[in-house]
């Protein structure tokens, strides 16, 4: 309990610093007056557009006002929209989580079956042809792999429409067929890291005493591995799959960017561009919440794992 | 040399040495020669696969494409040795001071290097470059910034573990000065964690910078660099020249695949 | 293992047969009456109609909102919410008789006195300038039982133009800015930030009405999704597309060409050395060659200019002046020489790095310059530090982008040349110019004024105030099942007529 409200108090004070770094950043860059008004801007209409974005007031009163009012679940309204913020990152949001999850997902389900079998079956032709594949996947960028996915499932083989994204509301499969394409993007070098990592953490504890001890038992190679290593070699994959849960968020912005998907990615770039102060803070308080989150979980699973790390 | 090699002679280290080689060998001849100038337009042979004149094609303003790579790869890879070079130096100056010394300062630093490395770096690196603006400098400076943690912490934990040796504690005895330890005791030991470190660095450095000029925050648009080539071809795909997507990744693909495996082959001691 | 992998490509296998069987799209739209039309940027803006600061927004309002007189394809106004109106003598004192029986989408029906409400909302909020300064001109507004009567300060030839532009909407109405409300043939339905906005037929319309009962905007900010969601059939119509994003699209697929209707050219900054020198400037327009820039850039499509007006804005346009300064690498140079710099010098061109199109030209540019011994680097910034510090600040040498004009009347591309206009960004100045655009704006004979305008236009081409290149070539791809889609003069879209 106590180490749960030590690790919400840093996540409180992180945001905080954060939330105020990206206020006092965005300073320095200049605000949206200008943008909004373009080539049509007087002086005059500058002042008056600042008035009534509340733009005229000083950093830190703006600052205070905004965190007021963040604090009571009101993340402000975007400069350029006039919309509200909340509304317009609910849905957006929610995609992106779907991608995140439904890619972590992909890369659970792919990565674990491959690591354990090519530790497995340690020094065979499917073990070395994987750890081949593995390294040459891991060099290849997301967004490469997404251009790739594009060209051959979407041009070639025209398995899904490139471009034309369909929401759940429109139809539910279609959505999942779209978005399994731009998940596997995201999925397909973590799960190369994933099972490379996860077959050398086998190997090294199968090498360990307890194991060999299992063997003794009658334990063969396969049982001894389900029984007892398996759970001990998943220990240093859960702090990367942390790791990965949280990299994958920022990794879907360039993801959505080359399938249009309305995520939050995509808003989060435009907003900058923009200079949309509030829709920025809200991004960035999201992606920071979720990361802290998601270590903090790495970290209650771990120990659960391992008992001698509760201290 | 031989040392290296005799002390990593697995199969991981010879590929990666080998790729990594070769690939240098030809950015830097690029950076001399290259078949063409990387920006000459040609209109006459605008849009064209691979042919016998241009090995790999052109793209829509005529230039030829091998022409271009070999002077993005060049541009990539600069702006990623310099980007490990801030990295790893400034990086390794904080966690050894800290590493050694300790206190208060080192659990402050280290606290802010956790936050840093918990936030995905890219997304740092694109809220700094709103703030600065782009640029092949920018670039550098931002990622070297965002890459400084992690060498921090690799190298602070190393010094923590070597600083309570013995043959330390034996030469602070022999009153040798503490910068001296450092440098000469202490340092040499960390290279075996810090040589992958810096070639996983690389393997990074080109990454991000790959990632945030294909977005459109990196280098601008007269310099040439990989993702910005990778960006801009994604325009060929649908219109019948898919080579040029397909080229510029597999360089990417080929840089960063030479430093994984080096990275891999120096973790694994033979 | 291998089971799973036959397993998981079975359940794909099925998964997206199952999915593929539907429908195609384009088809199900036909049924429902209703396309799909691809924008290229997001509605970066309020919708409030004097909100509107993007011209992306604006196109898409088109068809919601409505002035008292709107303009028509071929560039006249034709009455709209007002169905006639007198001019005073004097040219001070417009009349506009109200159109009866007009409802707004949320039902009301329009009084005059909405309209003098728009007026004075539009004078005191807009945040376009323009309008905003012909409004302040306005000295007074006044509803007379089914009249509008508005009086001016000073005459001002062009005020119909402006008219058009001021939309009207419901005097008590607060909630323009996301959920607008106007008289056009569609009435707004929703809108999704990056994604989509809608709107349908508004059955009320008091014209004729819209023949499609809905049409869907997607918002594609990549380029390429755009054109890979055409390819697929997602859409039924896009425009602003260039010449190679139109290449190998089916025969499903009308390709209209058109031109953007703006002035592409390097603008150089006067002020600074060495462009303070008019023998540099037209050196600067003998080294560029805009037949090879546009075979370059856009497979030859595009006008060539010559001057701050663009070729389908005829009524200005001067034709002799496209070819007044002919490539020649030779002449630049000559002329370089008695400028002083027989060597050329370095330069920086800046390009606002979201429009492709002035970044490409940049590069091309560059390259052409070398020739003449200029170094050129292109320089590419953000949007936001292009307006700070290149549009206001004239802190730059040269940059490469497109002036569109925001009205059709000639003031609205050659008053930023005026050495007065706070709009002058290239820090042009020249007597005649100035004495020719001044004595044009106080008369109200429309044939010597054209001649006016047109003598300013031949100054700029004299003083090579600037590189003119080109209007740009875009293309509209419309769906071969759909009909009736025309061009405007002005970056607008009407929808209203399409039907299938």
């Amino acid at each position: 309990m106590k180490f749960v409200l030590k690790k919400l108090a840093t996540l409180l004070i992180t945001l905080l610093i954060l939330s105020f770094l990206a206020y006092a950043a965005f300073e320095m860059v200049g605000d949206p007056v200008g943008m909004i008004l373009g080539t049509n801007a007087t002086p005059e209409a500058e002042a008056a557009l600042r008035e009534e974005l509340g733009l005229n007031r000083s950093l830190p009163v703006r600052y205070f006002d905004w965190l007021f009012h963040f604090v009571k679940g009101d993340m402000g309204t975007s400069y350029i929209y006039r919309i509200s913020v909340n509304e317009m990152i609910g849905e957006k949001l929610g995609l992106t989580v779907i991608l995140t999850l439904f890619g972590f997902g992909l890369t659970l389900l792919m990565s674990i079956p491959l690591g354990v079998y090519s530790a497995r079956r340690e020094g065979s032709f499917a073990d070395r042809a994987l750890t081949v594949s593995n390294q040459i996947v891991m060099a290849i960028p997301a967004f490469f792999v997404a251009i790739l996915l594009t060209v051959i499932f979407g041009v070639l083989l025209r398995l899904f429409t490139p471009g034309s994204f369909v929401s759940f509301n429109e139809s539910p499969g279609r959505f999942f067929l779209y978005m399994l394409f731009p998940a596997l993007s995201v999925a397909i070098p973590r799960t190369a890291m994933a099972a490379k990592m996860l077959r050398s953490s086998i190997l090294g504890e199968m090498q360990k005493d307890y194991v060999r001890t299992a063997f003794s038992r009658g334990h063969n190679r396969r049982s001894a591995l389900r029984a007892h290593a398996l759970k001990n070699a998943l220990l240093p994959i859960v702090a990367f799959l942390a790791t990965t849960a949280a990299e994958m968020l920022a990794g879907c912005i360039v993801i959505e960017q080359i399938f249009s998907l309305p995520g939050i990615g995509r808003l989060l770039i435009a907003s900058i561009n923009n200079r949309d102060i509030p829709v920025v803070e809200a991004i960035v308080m999201i992606l920071a919440v979720w990361v802290m989150v998601v270590h903090f979980f790495g970290e209650v699973i771990s120990e659960a794992l391992d008992p001698r790390l509760r201290s | 040399m031989k040392k290296l090699f005799a002390k990593h002679n697995n199969w991981f280290f010879k590929a990666g040495f080998i790729l990594t080689t070769v690939m240098v060998f030809i950015v830097l001849l690029g950076q001399v020669w290259t078949p063409y100038d990387p920006n000459a337009m040609d209109a006459s042979v605008k849009a064209q696969g691979p042919t016998l004149r241009h090995l790999l094609g052109t793209d829509f303003f005529g230039r030829d494409i091998l022409s271009r790579i070999l002077e993005g790869a060049g541009a990539t890879l600069q702006i990623a040795f310099f980007v490990v070079l801030i990295g790893a130096v400034l990086g390794t100056v904080i966690g050894a001071l800290t590493g050694y010394f300790g206190g208060v300062v080192d659990e402050v630093l280290m606290r802010i290097c956790d936050a840093i490395t918990a936030f995905p770096s890219v997304l740092l690196a694109l809220i700094a470059i709103a703030v600065i603006g782009p640029g092949r400098l920018n670039v550098i400076m931002v990622l070297g910034c965002v890459f400084i943690p992690s060498f921090a912490r690799i190298v602070r934990a190393e010094f923590v573990r070597i600083k309570r040796l013995n043959y330390i504690s034996l030469a602070r005895l022999q009153g040798v000065g503490d910068f001296r330890i450092m440098l000469k005791h202490i340092l040499p030991n960390t290279l075996p964690t810090l040589l992958p470190a810096i070639s996983i660095g690389f393997n990074n450095a080109v990454l991000a910078e790959a990632s945030m000029s294909f977005l459109g925050v990196g280098v601008s648009a007269s310099e040439v660099s990989l993702g910005r080539m990778l960006s801009d071809s994604q325009n060929y795909i649908l219109r019948g020249l898919p080579w040029y997507a397909v080229f510029v990744g597999l360089t990417i693909a080929l840089l960063i695949l030479g430093f994984s495996l080096l990275a891999e082959g120096l973790q694994q001691r033979r | 293992m291998k089971k799973l992998i036959c397993l998981l490509l079975a359940a794909l296998m099925i998964f997206s047969c199952a999915c593929g069987k539907q429908k195609s799209g384009a088809d199900a739209r036909k049924d429902a009456n209703e396309i799909y039309v691809g924008i290229g940027q997001d509605l970066s803006s309020s919708l409030s109609p004097y909100q509107m600061s993007s011209a992306g927004t604006r196109e898409v309002m088109f068809n919601v909102f409505e002035g008292l007189y709107k303009v028509d394809s071929t560039g006249d106004f034709k009455p709209a919410l007002a169905t006639a109106y007198t001019v005073s003598d004097d040219g001070l004192t417009y009349t506009f008789t109200i159109r009866e029986n007009v409802k707004f989408h949320n039902g009301a029906v329009m009084t005059p006195d909405d309209v003098v409400y728009s007026y004075k909302t539009c004078a005191s909020d807009s945040v376009d300038s323009a309008i905003k300064g012909v409004l302040e001109n306005v000295e007074s507004i006044t509803a007379e039982g089914g009249k509008v009567i508005i009086k001016l300060a000073s005459p001002n030839s062009d005020f119909m133009a402006y008219v058009s532009s001021v939309y009207i909407s419901p005097a008590s109405y607060t909630d323009q800015d996301t959920k607008p409300v106007g008289t056009g043939p569609f009435s707004f339905v929703s809108r999704t930030v990056q994604d989509s906005v809608v709107i349908k037929r508004f059955d009320d319309y008091w014209g004729e009405k819209a023949k499609l009962s809905q049409v869907t905007f997607k918002i594609f900010e990549n380029a390429t999704a755009l054109v890979t969601a055409l390819d697929a059939g997602s859409l039924d119509l896009v425009l602003h597309l260039d010449s190679t994003q139109v290449q190998g699209l089916g025969k499903d697929f009308n390709i209209q060409e058109d031109t953007m209707k703006l002035v592409q050219a390097l603008y150089l900054n006067n002020a600074v050395k060495p462009f303070d020198d008019v023998r540099v400037r037209q050196a600067l327009c003998y080294a560029v060659d805009v037949d090879a820039l546009l075979t370059l850039t856009a497979g030859g499509h595009g006008a060539k200019l010559g001057t701050a007006i663009y070729p389908s804005f005829s009524k200005y346009f001067d034709a002799s002046l496209v070819n007044a300064y002919p490539h020649s690498t030779d002449k630049a140079k000559e002329l370089l020489t008695q400028a002083g710099y027989p060597n050329g010098f370095d330069m920086t061109i800046i390009a606002p790095s979201n429009y492709s199109p002035h970044v490409n030209t940049a590069m091309v540019l560059a390259e052409q310059l070398k020739a003449a011994g200029i170094n050129a680097t292109v320089k590419e910034v953000e949007w936001n530090t292009w307006l700070t510090d290149v549009y206001k600040g004239r802190k730059f040498e040269a940059t490469v982008c497109g002036f569109d004009a925001s009205t059709l009347t000639a003031n609205a591309l050659l008053g930023r040349y005026e050495s007065t206009s706070g709009k002058n960004m290239c820090g042009y100045v020249s007597e005649s110019f100035d004495a020719y655009m001044k004595e044009a704006n106080s008369i109200t004979d429309d044939a010597k004024r054209t001649e006016l305008f047109r003598a300013a236009a031949k100054c700029l081409s004299d003083d090579a105030a600037s590189v003119y290149l080109q209007d740009l070539a875009e293309f509209a791809a419309v769906r071969a099942t759909l009909k009736g889609y025309v061009f405007y003069p002005l970056y607008l879209m009407d929808l209203s007529k399409v039907t299938y």
